[in-house]
């Protein structure tokens, strides 16, 4: 299984191009305190993470709180800038001085958050707040109103109803099929979901993804779903990254990745699940204690602390993002032939 | 083995007043535990299961019409005093919550406020107390237990504080834990842990304990029973694996399909069309009629009795207690495929 080149990867998946190239992207959040508030730490919350989003695919994004899935959603629709890394949209440079400006790339990308009320101005009415982008970008304002109305048929919300009301008069699920309305008011390629059916009752959950689907196929949407539920990430993803304490560690097709996870983390990950049969229940947590804290992360590799299998190499090297067969890429040293760990192969294989 | 039950509730109806009409929460919930169980209330939210458990405490605001009759560990809820009510609370019913930050005391540590508990509740000494405190850390298997006692709640990571929660609740030994979502702010590998925790301590301690949940999962990996709640109601109510692999009222089956499980992938999902019914204005018959699609119009005109569709296997819907529908089980899907045995052995290929 070791067999995969280096670059096996993009080779052998570049069917369809990537929208949107992401490469070395990092941020580090200075932790301030203490006397004078001086910055005495570093939370590093995105480092060193490249990824493909590939046209018309859902890129699903796990992890638990802290491993930076959140803020690389942020990074990515530059509402924070980064330390360093680069972002390309279709080819073309993010923020650069010839490539595509941030106003720009907003047309192109939206995101729905998972608080569906925050994230709508209470003092507009909801077909308002779906028409304001399109208008702030030159819209006549009739038309952008039409768009509104059109947006609110299209996430299955009746425009003569639902028009002229206030967010607090509409339930969760309506609201966030409003979001999702705001988000595609733009026309977008790509829509970022960052939890945003986390916080829904079940079976309005169910109704939401049901929409998501529809509408990806109706408006031909690229989406990067981050969620930290295994089992609506599986049910949506063309592909997952799993991410650990703001490092990628392990990034391919869903099935391969949920039916053969090859690293640790990832493994423990779909063990922790818990059991929907009653008669197999959990018998043994996959690990112990929390994430360890982003501020100083472990050496080497970051799951080490947590990990059955951490060797001598695993605190020494941090282990790249290689790939392996078969389209997936794992940050192992186990997976890494020659990497010195004992479960790994000796010889490097070519 | 006859266990005496240590809770018991008939026909418990929680109503809270507001200037804008009454707002029926809870409508008629009757149930019962014995020691050394674990009901499951599985519910969606504002289905009336955190303030059914609430109600068990008398935790409950100030406009608030209580009916029933609420047994806890002999004593009748309903007429305790204040007194007495505070001796019962953390004594013989403990609780434990969502979110330990706000649970726990953020000016005290860990170990002072667990001592503090068991001078309050048992009258020992502080000496005692302390070394009762380290135990119970020892025992919700917080490490270095002897210097966590001194750690304020900001200073532990989620999982510990709610190891810790539960330390506190457990320091007078109650006959009796109420669960109120414990793991749903956690991450999956903490959550795993807590369950598991919460599994062993229950055994060994013998508790009868109610666990309130919205997740399908965490219910089936803790319950002995489980009962579904729907506009204040069970609708159903029964052993696990019947309830789970066999669901007797629609909206549990519905529940099932549309959670998303193993088998739906690639598929689209079943969704129950519409909301839960305005708890100010409850419909005169089934609360899940107007989203049922087996619902007839008899369904709409009283509303359903508990009837016993197998022995301990309860169900509030007409059609299914007729025999006249039957409902689809969930496929339980693949997510057994991954067995912990692949993560120990995941090294070698």
């Amino acid at each position: 299984m070791n067999e995969g080149g280096p670059g096996g990867v993009e080779a052998r998946d570049a069917v369809s191009a990537p929208i949107l190239a992401v490469e070395n992207l990092t941020k580090h959040f200075p932790v301030k305190g203490g006397l004078f508030r001086r910055s005495n730490a570093v939370v590093q919350a995105v480092d060193d993470v490249s990824f493909l989003v590939r046209k018309g695919e859902t890129l699903g994004i796990v992890g638990e709180s802290g491993c930076g899935k959140s803020t690389t959603a942020r990074l990515l629709m530059h509402l924070i800038a980064s330390d360093r890394g680069h972002i390309r949209f279709a080819g073309r440079l993010v923020g650069a001085a010839h490539g595509l400006s941030r106003r720009n790339l907003h047309r192109q990308m939206q995101m729905v958050f998972q608080d569906s009320y925050a994230s709508l101005n209470p003092r507009l009415p909801v077909a308002m707040s779906i028409a304001f982008g399109p208008f702030v970008h030159g819209l006549a304002k009739s038309q952008a109103q039409q768009r509104a109305m059109q947006l609110l048929q299209a996430v299955g919300l009746d425009p003569l109803l639902f028009a002229n009301r206030y967010p607090h008069e509409l339930s969760g699920g309506q609201r966030q099929r409003i979001n999702i309305a705001r988000a595609l008011a733009l026309e977008p390629r790509i829509v970022i979901l960052d939890e945003a059916v986390s916080a829904l009752d079940k079976s309005v959950e169910a109704q939401v993804l049901n929409l998501l689907a529809d509408l990806k196929a109706e408006f031909d949407l690229t989406y990067i779903f981050i969620s930290h539920d295994l089992n609506v990430v599986r049910y949506i993803s063309d592909r997952v990254m799993v991410m650990y304490l703001g490092k990628v560690v392990e990034i391919g097709p869903v099935n391969q990745i949920y039916r053969n996870p090859q690293h640790p983390y990832t493994q423990a990950l779909l063990t922790a699940m818990p059991s929907m049969d009653p008669r197999r229940r959990t018998l043994r947590a996959p690990l112990s204690g929390d994430p360890p804290n982003p501020i100083s992360p472990p050496s080497g590799c970051r799951f080490r602390t947590r990990c059955p299998f951490a060797e001598k190499v695993c605190e020494a090297v941090p282990p790249q993002l290689l790939a392996g067969a078969q389209a997936a890429a794992v940050a192992c040293h186990m997976r890494f032939p020659g990497s010195g760990h004992s479960r790994a192969a000796n010889t490097v294989s070519h | 083995m006859l266990h005496e039950q240590v809770v018991s509730v008939d026909d418990l109806k929680v109503r809270f007043l507001g200037r804008e009409g009454s707002v029926a929460a809870v409508n008629g919930v009757s149930f019962s535990v014995g020691a050394g169980k674990v009901l499951a209330i599985l519910g969606e939210s504002g289905s009336g299961k955190t303030v059914t458990l609430r109600a068990l405490l008398r935790l409950l605001p100030a406009r608030t019409e209580v009916e029933g009759r609420i047994r806890v560990a002999g004593h009748d809820m309903t007429t305790l005093d204040e007194a007495r009510l505070r001796q019962v609370r953390g004594s013989k019913v403990a609780m434990i919550f969502q979110e330990p930050m706000i649970a726990l005391d953020p000016v005290f540590s860990i170990g002072v406020q667990i001592a503090e508990t068991i001078v309050r509740h048992e009258g020992v000494s502080y000496q005692v107390a302390n070394r009762r405190a380290l135990e119970l850390l020892e025992m919700v298997q917080i490490p270095s237990a002897a210097r966590r006692l001194k750690s304020y709640p900001h200073e532990l990571s989620g999982g510990m504080r709610q190891r810790a929660m539960i330390a506190l609740a457990l320091s007078c030994r109650p006959t009796l834990l109420l669960a109120d979502e414990p793991t749903t702010a956690l991450d999956v590998t903490v959550q795993i842990q807590i369950i598991l925790l919460l599994r062993q301590l229950q055994r060994e301690l013998e508790m009868a304990v109610i666990f309130v949940t919205h997740d399908v999962g965490v219910a089936v990996e803790v319950a002995d029973e489980i009962a579904v709640m729907y506009a204040g109601r069970f609708v159903e109510l029964g052993p696990t694996d019947a309830v789970i692999g066999s669901p007797a009222h629609p909206y549990t089956a519905a529940l099932l399909t549309s959670t998303v499980l193993g088998s739906a992938f690639g598929k689209r999902l079943e969704t129950i069309p519409g909301m839960p019914p305005d708890l100010r204005a409850l419909p005169a018959g089934c609360s899940f009629e107007p989203r049922c699609r087996f619902a007839e119009e008899r369904c709409r005109a009283a509303i359903p009795p508990l009837f016993a569709q197998a022995p301990a296997h309860m169900t509030r819907c007409l059609r299914v207690a007729a025999r006249e529908i039957s409902l689809p089980g969930p496929n339980l899907g693949e997510r057994n495929e991954l067995t912990s045995s692949q993560v120990s052995g995941g090294g070698q290929r």
